[in-house]
């Protein structure tokens, strides 16, 4: 048997004895999904961070 | 009469329909391969854009001061769950979204997101787009961001969309809220000038929205939607297209009238009316299929819709951020 050959369930990015192992393409794209939630929360943060400046002690004050 | 076109394929709605059972149970325990910018699809950046613009609008020309960054807060908020209803829309529209030449393509009949993911993500957008708008705006404006989410997906996706063929015209409500929201951003509260706003863009989608859909009839009738050209007929979609264009030409100029605007406005919004209702007409009197004066009619209410809301930008808006970020 070829040892290079890879089974056909990780070929697919399916599951293995050792669980699911990523294609390449499937690393990529989790790696970019990854990062752009890390920015989106970085974002939201600073956001709340400026906001809360910007309104001062008004910050409490919440009328409907 | 039924409400839909004779031969039209109708499937169960929803994305979870889009693959017989075996396959999208399989599909379910696959990796996902979807890459961010089939998410940034999702959000119908092109519609966005039309959201963000009127918002801007409405939140310009409102009167008393908002911070920069707060109306930046704000459109940013109102993009977002502008967006996330478009994510909750392809989701449950996929099956139909799959059929049709237009929508193809997009990410959920592709094959890229899968169903619950492009759920998932309209939900968590929409929950956080109104909690943030709320918690740092206002809450008046949460709560028209959050009715218009919810009008869009529910009323108008899962329910308006697939049974009546007026569901553009209840629906077209979705799309009109944004500069009333803008509006509630800078002063809390929603008076006549934003519901003039809210009423050109729902007057302005009917006519719109029909004049594709008569060229675009075969789509609409392989997907099963019950538009009004495949439901009622041609003549009598162009006699409505007639009709809704002379109630929206003189709404278009009613700012003008009540004065909330300068003559700048009323000259542009009386010329471009103008020519919208002779661009009807065109519609009304070529004779069947009307295709290319649908396409012409078309192609202009996206100009004339720009152009009102430019002016009043630049009218009554400009000036006051210009202000406003002075200070």
């Amino acid at each position: 048997m070829d040892d290079n050959k890879k089974p056909e369930s990780q070929e697919r990015g399916g599951q293995s004895n050792g669980g699911i192992v990523l294609t390449e393409a499937q690393q990529r794209a989790r790696r970019s999904r990854s990062v752009a939630i890390a920015v989106s929360l970085i974002v939201l943060v600073v956001l709340f961070y400026i906001m809360t400046l910007v309104k001062g002690p008004a910050v409490l004050v919440r009328p409907l | 009469m039924s409400l839909i076109s004779e031969g039209a394929n109708v499937g169960r709605p929803g994305g979870a329909n889009l693959v017989d059972q075996g396959r999208y149970e399989a599909a379910l325990d696959e990796p996902s391969i979807a890459e961010v910018g089939d998410y940034i699809a999702l959000l119908k950046p092109r519609v966005m854009s039309l959201v963000v613009f009127t918002a801007l609008v409405g939140l310009a020309v409102a009167p008393g001061s908002v911070h920069p960054i707060t109306a930046f807060t704000a459109l940013l908020c109102i993009a977002v769950g502008a967006g996330a209803s478009g994510a909750l829309n392809m989701w449950y529209d996929a099956d139909i979204d799959k059929v049709m030449t237009r929508t193809a393509r997009r990410p959920v009949p592709a094959g890229k997101v899968k169903p619950g993911e492009a759920l998932a993500f309209g939900l968590t957008l929409s929950g956080f787009s109104v909690v943030t708008l709320g918690l740092l705006v206002n809450w008046i404006s949460a709560a028209l961001l959050a009715f218009t989410i919810f009008f869009y997906a529910v009323i108008y996706t899962m329910w308006l969309k697939r049974s009546t063929p007026q569901n553009i015209v209840i629906g077209g409500a979705a799309g009109a809220f944004p500069p009333m929201i803008g509006w509630a951003a800078v002063t809390g509260s929603v008076s006549l000038e934003p519901i003039l706003l809210f009423a050109i863009i729902f007057f302005w989608t009917p006519p719109h929205f029909w004049a594709l859909a008569i060229y675009k009839k075969g789509d609409y009738g392989r997907a099963g939607v019950p538009m009004l050209p495949n439901v009622a007929g041609d003549a009598h979609t162009r006699l409505q297209i007639l009709l809704y264009t002379l109630l929206l030409a003189p709404l278009g100029v009613s700012p003008w009238m009540l004065g909330f605007t300068s003559a700048l406005y009323g000259a542009v919004s009386v010329v471009t009316g103008a020519i919208m209702v002779l661009l009807a007409v065109q519609v009304y009197r070529e004779v069947s299929p009307a295709d290319r004066a649908c396409r012409h009619l078309f192609a202009f209410s996206i100009l004339y819709l720009f152009l009102l809301y430019a002016v009043l930008l630049a009218d009554r808006g400009w000036g006051g951020l210009i202000a406003r970020v002075a200070a």
